[in-house]
């Protein structure tokens, strides 16, 4: 293994000696931004090579509206919130689920678990906080239908997934941004294919690049960003072959696109994008939590003095925001990226030295 | 079966009058039977070979109450011998408090107190004071465990933060967070099979025979709650020393990373129950190290990392597989309730 990373390093060096200038690279993945520093790679890279941390963390993106309507629903005696363990820190407008502690909160593992949850209790209506990118949209799909075969119909989906290229494609549209090519996301690439990226290399003319999550996967995949820059060739590529193709699972994508249809959304920090969202089609509408309570997701404020969306664009690192590790931490987090342990900064906060793996 | 009428425990039971007898009488002190414990005395009268003692207690509210490789009986009892070991002390004997759930079943009671008798023998530890406490439906989770411990200190053995120097080495004495993740994978909650078993053990007499037959450990502790990063990052603080600990060194089973990388946990911060941190001179680790080795409780045991100058605050660093270097934090805290 060390021997390939010592040759992807050689080649990163090469490149960097050669285009003489700092290379952005965006990781757009959450749990690369965890790996990376769980691994200490930014440590070990040429000192031009930049990492900016995207927006591909599902739970930090996830907008302090959409947290103020399952505040709303947990206050309901007659619903029991199903929720990922993850989604129970980050901040509404006003407090968050943990916060709350609210008997009727429960943290469930999978969507299997959520609708198990409203078969067990059939006098309560659960409501499934659906949250995350392409990867886990088919198995929310997946229950919303079996609940209407099983005619369950105490079961509901609040859904907040996101689609990852429109948000991708939003932050090349920022006048300001300094992404030279993208680290492509391994699990969303593996439900919609590398091909998916294609538009991204034509339109932008950057390298997007697919790598799986060990360390080796990562830094090849640095490595082959390094090598098309320096041809100038920008292409969709995958290091990560064992399981994505370029067409992706097409089972997967077809069940999505029965449940589903693109709607635009909020994000946190970085506001509304068109399309950049999954809400349930009108012939699931009874499953959707908005629909049956007739509460609508209301795009909230950022806080003063947060500069997450700075981040999650790339612009500026963690350390130059005044809140980070004072009033944010990820024991009182303020910003989405503080908030889960994928987020930008609480990676920073946990894995990185101060002032040394700082770029 | 048990000899009351009933099968399950009343509230009565903790009244203080018949009930409460017929329990003691018939249900606790035949299965923790020993002569002090047996005079039912208000306290235990002692005769301890040292004067000079460590005390220490501790609570027990692990869910669920049997788990693979343990149960909360055996971790109690476990739990706070491990605590007077590393303190330097030899566990001499135990107080061991109930308070049951009205409603709970005699018959895993049964099974908890055997348990917990079992391991204080096999440690030769008595369980020698006692109280039981019942309390209404939905007052407490079926059964809570409070243990309280009292040895004597090992003569010449003097452990604590200050000792620590640079340079000193850390040993644990085997794989890290069994105990946590095979909790974890039995929560009815989380429904994750595996195979994995708790470490839960009583490593006094391994520690004892360290502390007695080589000179050199500084400081000792159990990574329980907070696991490994935990402890570190404790030692760090109180010592004002950095510690540098290398990945590829630190025992871990297959299972439990899997397990863990799968349900989002950082190993290092998952508890453990039957090991042990020691900071020891760098002299003495190789002997240290072979003796664990030659121990059951010892044989995956490895020197993890050295205590090394600090730059500019003190921390715990990690030099990862790939020779990348990170900090290792203490964690957060609430990530995994009721653990033990």
């Amino acid at each position: 293994m060390l021997e390939q990373i010592y040759k992807a390093h050689a080649l990163m060096d090469e490149v960097c000696k050669a285009l003489g200038r700092q290379i952005n690279i965006m990781e757009v993945c959450g749990t690369h931004t965890v790996a990376i520093f769980r691994n200490g790679i930014k440590g070990t890279l040429p000192p031009k090579i930049k990492m900016l941390s995207g927006p591909g963390c599902p739970v930090c993106v996830t907008d302090a509206g959409y947290i103020d309507v399952a505040l709303k629903l947990a206050d309901d005696k007659s619903v029991i919130i199903a929720t990922y363990g993850d989604m129970m820190r980050v901040p509404g407008t006003n407090g968050s689920l943990e916060r709350k502690h609210s008997k009727n909160v429960k943290v469930v593992l999978s969507s299997t678990d959520a609708l198990q949850l409203a078969q067990d209790n059939p006098g309560k209506t659960v409501v499934f906080l659906a949250v995350g990118f392409e990867t886990t949209t088919p198995a929310t799909a997946v229950v919303v239908r079996q609940a209407a075969e099983l005619g369950i119909d105490n079961f509901t989906v609040l859904a907040a997934h996101k689609r990852i290229l429109p948000a991708m494609k939003a932050l090349l549209c920022e006048k300001n941004h300094k992404i030279d090519a993208f680290l492509c996301p391994g699990h969303v690439s593996v439900i919609i294919g590398s091909d998916a990226y294609v538009p991204i290399v034509r339109e932008f003319a950057r390298p997007c690049v697919v790598a799986g999550f060990e360390p080796l996967q990562i830094i090849e995949g640095l490595g082959e960003i390094c090598r098309q820059l320096a041809k100038q060739e920008p292409e969709v590529k995958s290091v990560y072959n064992a399981v994505v193709t370029p067409q992706g699972n097409a089972t997967a994508q077809q069940i999505i696109n029965q449940c589903f249809e693109a709607a635009d959304s909020y994000w946190r920090g970085l506001g509304k994008i068109n399309n950049s969202a999954f809400r349930l089609k009108n012939q699931y509408a009874r499953f959707d939590a908005f629909k049956r309570f007739g509460l609508e997701e209301k795009g909230a404020e950022d806080v003063t003095g947060c500069r997450c969306g700075e981040i999650l664009c790339g612009l500026i690192d963690p350390p130059q925001c005044a809140m980070f590790g004072k009033t944010c931490t990820p024991d009182t987090p303020v910003g989405p990226c503080m908030v889960s342990s994928e987020g930008t900064c609480a990676a920073w906060f946990k894995y990185a030295r101060k002032g040394k793996t700082a770029q | 079966m048990t000899t009351n009428a009933v099968d399950k425990i009343l509230l009565a039971h903790g009244g203080g009058g018949r009930l409460t007898d017929q329990l003691i009488r018939h249900n606790i002190l035949p299965k923790l039977k020993n002569d002090i414990l047996a005079e039912l005395a208000d306290a235990a009268k002692l005769e301890l070979s040292s004067s000079s003692v460590c005390f220490s207690t501790d609570s027990y509210v692990v869910k669920p109450l049997f788990f693979n490789g343990g149960d909360i009986g055996k971790l109690a009892v476990c739990g706070t011998i491990n605590d007077l070991a590393v303190a330097g002390a030899k566990p001499a004997v135990l107080g061991l408090a109930l308070i049951i759930e009205e409603g709970f079943e005699f018959r895993l009671l049964e099974k908890i107190l055997e348990s917990a008798a079992d391991t204080a023998k096999q440690n030769n530890v008595p369980i020698v004071a006692g109280d039981t406490k019942v309390v209404e439906t939905g007052a407490a989770d079926k059964i809570f465990i409070n243990t309280a411990g009292v040895g004597t200190r090992l003569p010449g053995v003097d452990l604590g933060f200050d000792k620590i120097a640079l340079g000193d080495k850390l040993i644990i004495n085997g794989t890290i967070g069994d105990h946590g993740m095979a909790i974890i994978c039995q929560r009815e909650d989380i429904k994750f099979q595996s195979d994995l078993e708790s470490d839960c053990a009583a490593v006094a007499e391994l520690v004892c025979k360290i502390l007695e037959s080589i000179a050199g450990v500084k400081f000792m502790r159990d990574p329980t709650r907070g696991g490994l990063a935990a402890t570190l990052n404790e030692i760090v603080i109180a010592s004002g020393h950095s510690i540098e600990i290398t990945e590829a060194d630190i025992p871990v089973k297959p299972t439990a990373q899997a397990a863990a990388d799968v349900l989002g946990f950082d190993i290092l911060n998952v508890a453990n129950e039957g090991k042990f941190v020691a900071v020891v001179s760098p002299e003495s680790a190789e002997n240290i190290l072979s003796l664990c080795r030659n121990h059951p409780l010892g044989k995956d045991a490895q020197i993890i990392g050295s205590v090394v100058r600090t730059a500019d605050a003190p921390v715990v660093e990690l030099i990862t597989r790939i020779g990348g270097r990170r900090i290792v934090q203490m964690p957060y805290g609430h990530e995994l309730p009721r653990i033990c």
